[in-house]
């Protein structure tokens, strides 16, 4: 199921300008990495290019490589939507859609796939991925209800089990936990935990203690100044990032001398 | 100055009660205020020689408004202070304004219905207008009747809406999906959507009649021209709305539907339409309900008629509007059954924008996005 990802020499561009510059990283496959650094260093940018999302935004191009079990997705004639069915993503902010129920939110990414799927297959489907996503015990009751009635920790989760659902290889998270409250975030950090006995993950986290509890390792990335691109500085695993960094600017950034 | 009515503190902090809630005038008392405005100023026109409930009304009100204003604003910056006087003026300012723009609509509505209401009946709706020649006295009786208005006014307005809802949610789903607002064509077809609004729908009229003079020749009259003329003025406004609702939808949806690996065809017919359908359809019903009424592009696309046509594509057509219009400016030999049946016909037109406006409601009711309600 997982893969392993690797990046060579990627540069990131909104229209001419260079968001991020020179990443190399490899990430191995049934590991959490979590991306860390200040505002506005590229990390979210970097984690986007990895499903290919930030083309969404207009503009949006990158030069270099991203191989996923040996293919480039920035290869000529790769379509973008094959790539994002293998690389899910979880966003910061909780978004099910408002027109469907907790059900059919589960089910979004296959329907709308256009994949058919018998009643039972549907059904089994949604409690393998609402187990899975730590839910299935709250809603089972109210499958049928709407997903915006769900609380915002409810919300996250439920996009978890969307994302799951279409049984990607790799998991991408942008601070899935920065609009939660303390409880929501355990509950999401357990899932993380145990996602990662089937899947490669990758988490934009700004909270520190949170890298330091669920990840394996740790790239930190940094910018020089407003309008510079963001780098990656350093990657390692996570012991090794937080308690005896290589690189000045690591050790400043987690022991909370700037950031 | 200690006058509200909830002060009843346990145990009073100061001989004035609560400080807090000093300087301040009576809660009711902008209430006293009009009806102290109204009786010294109706007393005055009565003395002056105005009858209050005929002739002197409009003015008694105006000048009780006028006083009232002034009253308060003088008496809350005595009292109290500067602030809350301009609080009390701006809102009574704000209440006169609402009033002012109340009274057209409710007089209209108002008219329209005791006008109108003497004419409705079964055999008006439906039956079309017809003449019978009595041979024994020799005189022609016309019967009025609205179908062929009634039907005419749909065949138009629904074919006018079957060509201007799908060209203009494309054009705006082309807007806001595809286009980048910097591009050219972007650019362009906002500008010309915008020039569009403003077209005087006599223009629209004008162009349709021509351009069916070209391709069928004279006399042209048909219903489908006067639709084509009602596209033109509906296009614009179905794209304006309809880009207003597509941009409400938060891209937080769209991207978390392509992280899904949904293709974008896909996104658009199953997240962003279904998101937005509640005001798409409230957009289509107003550009109805604002194309329904005209009256100058289809007297002159489809001329009139007093018979029903059912064939759109051949023929003068009567709407509602025009029956309105041709009934009072050419009526039959009797005068006063063609006006009634005028003040008919615009009755009718207003329930018919009712009752569309309620389904609408419906529609958009049943599959606006649940939960938010």
């Amino acid at each position: 199921m997982s893969k392993r990802i690797e990046v060579n020499d990627l540069n990131v561009y909104y229209s001419d300008f260079l968001a991020v510059e020179g990443v190399s990283i490899t990430i191995e496959p049934r590991t959490v990495t979590a991306l860390i650094g200040p505002s506005g260093c590229g990390k979210s940018t970097f984690l986007r290019t990895l499903n290919r999302m930030h083309e969404v935004i207009p503009g949006g191009h990158v030069k270099g490589e991203v191989i996923i079990d040996g293919n480039d997705l920035y290869a000529p004639g790769v379509d973008p939507v094959l790539v994002r069915r293998q690389v899910g993503m979880v966003f910061q902010r909780a978004n099910p859609f408002p027109t469907m129920s907790i059900a059919d939110n589960v089910l979004a990414g296959v329907r709308l796939n256009n994949r058919r799927m018998s009643k039972s297959d549907g059904e089994e489907l949604i409690e393998k991925s609402l187990k899975g996503a730590n839910l299935w015990n709250e809603v089972k009751d109210r499958l049928s209800l709407p997903g915006s009635g769900l609380s915002g920790g409810q919300q996250q989760r439920l996009c978890i089990a969307r994302a799951i659902a279409v049984s990607p290889d790799v998991l991408l998270m942008d601070e899935p936990c920065s609009a939660l409250d303390p409880i929501s975030t355990l509950a999401i950090e357990d899932l993380i935990e145990e996602l990662k006995q089937e899947y490669t993950i990758v988490i934009v986290t700004h909270n520190m203690q949170q890298a330091s509890r669920v990840s394996d390792k740790t790239a930190f990335f940094n910018i020089a100044g407003a309008g510079k691109p963001g780098k990656l500085i350093e990657y390692d695993d996570t012991t090794t990032m937080f308690s005896r960094p290589n690189v000045q600017a690591t050790e400043d950034y987690v022991s909370g001398k700037f950031g | 100055m200690t006058t509200t009515a909830v002060t009843k503190p346990l145990e009073p902090r100061s001989p004035q009660g609560n400080s807090l809630t000093s300087g301040q005038l009576p809660r009711l008392f902008e209430l006293y205020a009009l009806i102290g405005s109204l009786v010294v100023v109706g007393g005055a026109f009565m003395l002056m020689g105005f009858n209050l409930i005929g002739d002197g009304l409009v003015g008694w009100l105006v000048v009780t408004a006028i006083v009232y204003l002034i009253a308060v604003g003088v008496f809350a910056s005595i009292v109290e202070n500067r602030r809350r006087a301009t609080d009390r003026v701006v809102r009574g300012i704000v209440i006169v304004a609402f009033l002012l723009a109340f009274i057209p609509l409710v007089s209209t509505l108002g008219t329209v219905v005791v006008r109108g209401i003497g004419a409705l009946n079964w055999n008006f709706i439906s039956q079309s207008t017809g003449s019978h020649f009595d041979p024994s006295t020799l005189v022609v009786t016309t019967t009025q009747g609205a179908l062929q208005s009634i039907v005419g006014t749909l065949e138009v307005t629904g074919i006018a809406a079957l060509m201007s809802v799908p060209i203009g949610l494309l054009t705006a789903i082309y807007l806001v999906e595809y286009a980048r607002p910097t591009q050219w064509m972007a650019r362009t077809v906002t500008l010309l959507v915008d020039v569009m609004t403003g077209i005087p729908s006599i223009v629209a009229g004008l162009f349709a009649f021509s351009l069916f003079t070209i391709i069928v020749g004279p006399k042209a009259f048909s219903g489908f021209s006067a639709s084509v003329a009602l596209s033109v003025l509906m296009i614009p406004i179905v794209v304006r709305s309809s880009e207003e609702m597509l941009k409400l939808v938060s891209s937080e949806l769209r991207e978390a539907s392509y992280a899904l690996g949904v293709t974008k065809f896909a996104t658009i017919t199953r997240i962003v339409l279904p998101t937005a359908v509640a005001g798409l359809v409230t957009g289509i019903m107003l550009a109805i309900a604002r194309i329904i009424g005209e009256t100058a592009p289809i007297f002159i696309a489809a001329s009139f008629t007093n018979d029903l046509n059912t064939n759109p594509f051949n023929g003068p057509i009567s709407t509602l509007a025009v029956g309105a219009y041709t009934l009072y400016k050419f009526p039959g030999t009797d005068i006063p059954a063609s006006v009634n049946a005028a003040w008919g016909n615009a009755l009718l037109l207003v329930i018919l924008v009712v009752i569309l406006n309620l389904i609408a409601r419906i529609v958009a009711r049943v599959f606006a996005p649940k939960g938010l309600r």
